[in-house]
């Protein structure tokens, strides 16, 4: 009974979402609870995150599911008094622990924002920000990798004739695509995606989530959202949070059409949240 | 609150705020107008032969040819005057003793009078002080000096119980019947033959150096000064204050040390600033002794720390204005927090940073007190730039000031006076409207 009344709300799957072949996993995090002050905002999550394949963060609004994304690449560290405990591993090295370079780390975990956040700079300057970082110079290699990170995000026909524009001059969905490619200039091996369409109009948010089609086939992607149409149409693996608790994780499918537990249930059939 | 009382308080409101805004400007009007009025006159007035004369004699500028024509024909029209005196002294001659007695102190000050405005009598020594080598520069300043040729004064005390009142008389009463009479009608008829009054733009009054403390010539100095003083009290408290700025809000941990860091810095705002001028002469003069007398560098160093607090609240301001997402952005890709603040946070404070700089060099360029004790001195040549280290310098706010409290012939030179009150007025206002505009094109820019 339950298949009805999901089937009815979620219509399209992500075509490629369902190779059973073993998947290597990239991040795997372990008990990890994730503290602002005293609040555990976060509450001893084990989850594997698999290489090359895009995992959904579903849940209702507050339930954590920004604050362990933003665990991912320590993004919280800006926030005074937050503190962390467990283990968030990244090819075998705990990114928490003391010897870890936060700055490296970043540079290999990109991050997209909810809203986007160009640069005041240029469209060239936007892009090139990271590579500049890593100390390239060399005029035509950043050329090179501009035009790729923004043919990878899907805009370069769109802004190839005004590279030297300032970007804020850019639509809400040029700009969020102007944040990915940023983050793909880097060359990170590991996307992470906070809520990328929030911002957007329909037509901007369809050319994003076939962005991400795109871009699993190269980087490990993981998006947040808590659009549940979204997370079925562009994710292998959903994770469904609820007050800080990782409640059910799995195939997308899967959590979507038969979901083993009552409370996942409940908030895909839209009874709360 | 009903609709009406509503409205009517909003149509208050706005009208209030209409009146204050008439009142501001209208006092800025009443400010600003004789400044300018007076100030013009510095730079354009009608000036006579004399002028041209120092202009030549001293400042190597004008036409020898085109002077000498206009000098003899001002000479032809003086010799009258000195041909009345000369007949007028071989009557005295004549006189017995008494009453050449008598006349020798009266004619000694018409002779003295006459000496003021036109200059030395012809074949007379050159006078020792400058100013006494030249007439009359200035056609306004003639006509006074032409009336006190003409006019003695005296003070009558008659009315014991009341003030005494300036009396007038005509100086010719003195001389009836002598050969000396007809020279009053005489200076009264030919004044502009004998001073030959020209409307002179004479716009170098910025750029050129002061002859005779400032009887003839520019203010120079006292603009190179003011520019020393300022580009000193900015080298110093730009990077200080900028940098300051940036460790309150990106580095500092928020707790007791910080927050009175800051209430120090707020209290600094609110000192007085002669305590500043004090302080400056007390540390950097007499303890670290960073000059062996005042100096520019002293100044610059004074005034750069009145100008601190507000570079840094500025600059604050502007930096936690940033929006989080910019900074979130950079270093989600991967960069350090000192690249971040170079690269995204400073560039986009840079419009706030740079008001609040522009602002204080505006401060700086018009503070008197603090550079009294420290760095002021009322007659100097300009400096080059090395001497700054060690030497004082006349400054704007100082030496209008000075010319107006101490100055031995103030009169003469009011002109000079609102001169400088009007170069110093719009070099500050020149520097806020650079202000405005570089924030205008520097927003502009960075929205896109
Ligand atoms: N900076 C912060 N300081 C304190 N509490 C926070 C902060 N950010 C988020 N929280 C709290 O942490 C919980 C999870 O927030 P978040 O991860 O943003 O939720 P979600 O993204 O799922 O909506 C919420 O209860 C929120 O109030
Ligand atoms: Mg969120």
């Amino acid at each position: 009974m339950s298949e009805e009344i999901t089937m009815k709300k979620i219509d399209t799957f992500a075509e490629h979402g369902d190779g059973n072949q073993p998947h290597e996993t990239h991040l795997s995090i372990r008990d990890f609870s994730l503290f602002y002050g005293d609040f555990e905002a976060v509450r001893k999550v084990n989850m594997d995150i698999p290489k090359k394949m895009v995992t959904a963060m579903i849940g209702p609004s507050g339930c954590g599911k920004s604050t362990l994304l933003r665990s991912i690449n320590r993004m919280n560290d800006l926030i005074p008094s937050t503190s962390a405990a467990g283990e968030i591993n990244f090819e075998g090295h705990n990114i928490y622990a003391r010897n870890i370079d936060v700055v490296t780390l970043r540079a290999r975990v990109g991050m997209v924002f909810q809203k986007p956040n160009v640069f005041p700079k240029s469209i060239f300057d936007n892009v090139a920000y990271g590579p500049r970082l890593q100390g390239m110079r060399n005029k035509q290699e950043l050329s090179e990798i501009v035009e790729q990170s923004l043919r990878q995000a899907a805009i370069w026909d769109e802004v190839k004739d005004r590279l030297q524009a300032n970007a804020l001059g850019m639509s809400g969905g040029q700009q969020q695509r102007l944040c990915i490619a940023r983050a793909l200039a880097i060359k990170p091996e590991i996307l992470l995606m906070d809520e990328p369409t929030s911002a957007l109009d329909p037509k901007a948010t369809a050319l994003i989530e076939d962005l991400i089609g795109e871009l699993r086939q190269n980087y490990t992607i993981v998006i947040v959202t808590h659009n549940m149409q979204q997370a079925a149409r562009v994710s292998d693996l959903t994770a469904f949070m609820y007050e800080g608790v990782l409640v059910e994780f799995g195939k997308t499918k899967q959590l979507f059409t038969n979901p083993a537990n009552p409370q996942t249930e409940n908030y895909i059939t839209g009874r709360f949240g | 609150m009903r609709l009406e009382t509503r409205k009517l308080l909003d149509k208050a409101f706005s009208g209030l705020g209409l009146i204050s805004i008439a009142v501001m400007a209208i006092a800025l009007l009443l400010i600003l107008t004789p400044i300018v009025w007076r100030g013009s006159k510095a730079f354009i007035f009608k000036g006579t032969i004399e002028h041209r004369r120092v202009m030549l004699e001293l400042f190597d500028r004008g036409n020898p040819e085109k002077f000498n024509q206009e000098s003899a024909d001002a000479a032809a029209a003086r010799a009258p005057v000195y041909q009345m005196m000369e007949a007028f002294e071989a009557e005295m001659k004549a006189m017995d003793r008494k009453k050449r007695k008598e006349y020798k102190a009266p004619f000694r000050e018409v002779e003295n009078a006459l000496e003021e405005l036109l200059g030395p009598m012809p074949g007379q020594r050159t006078p020792v002080l400058l100013r006494q080598r030249y007439g009359q520069t200035r056609w306004d300043r003639a006509l006074v000096k032409l009336h006190e040729t003409l006019y003695s004064e005296e003070w009558d005390y008659s009315n014991a119980d009341a003030m005494g009142v300036l009396v007038e008389k005509p100086r010719v009463d003195f001389f009836t019947g002598t050969e000396l009479e007809p020279l009053f009608q005489y200076l009264e008829d030919y004044l502009p033959e004998m001073m030959q009054p020209k409307t002179t733009f004479y716009y170098q009054f910025i750029t050129d150096k002061s002859k005779d403390s400032h009887i003839f010539g520019g203010i120079w100095p006292e603009v190179l000064g003011t520019i020393y003083l300022t580009i000193g009290a900015m080298i110093f408290a730009i990077p200080m204050g900028v940098i300051a700025a940036i460790y309150l809000c990106e580095y500092a941990k928020e707790g007791r040390i910080i927050s009175f860091i800051r209430i120090c810095i707020s209290t600094l705002a609110g000192v007085p600033s002669i305590v500043f001028g004090l302080f400056g002469l007390a540390f950097f003069l007499n303890t670290i002794q960073v000059s062996d007398s005042k100096s520019v560098l002293a100044g610059s160093l004074t005034l750069s720390l009145l100008i601190l607090p507000t570079i840094i609240r500025s600059s604050e301001e502007a930096i936690l204005a940033v929006p989080r997402a910019y900074k979130e952005a950079s270093l989600g890709l991967g960069a350090s927090r000192w690249h971040t603040v170079l690269t995204v946070i400073l560039p986009a404070a840079m419009p706030g940073i740079l008001t609040g700089i522009v602002i204080s060099m505006g401060r700086a360029a018009g503070e008197t007190a603090p550079i009294i004790f420290t760095a002021a001195v009322s007659v100097g040549a300009p400096l080059k730039i090395w001497e700054t280290l060690s030497q004082p310098t006349p400054a704007l706010p100082w030496n209008i000031y000075n010319l107006c409290t101490e100055h031995e012939a103030v009169d003469e030179i009011r002109h000079v006076q609102y001169g400088m009150v009007f170069t110093l007025v719009a070099i500050v206002l020149l520097l806020n409207l650079a202000a405005i505009l570089m924030r205008a094109r520097i927003s502009k820019k960075l929205r896109g």
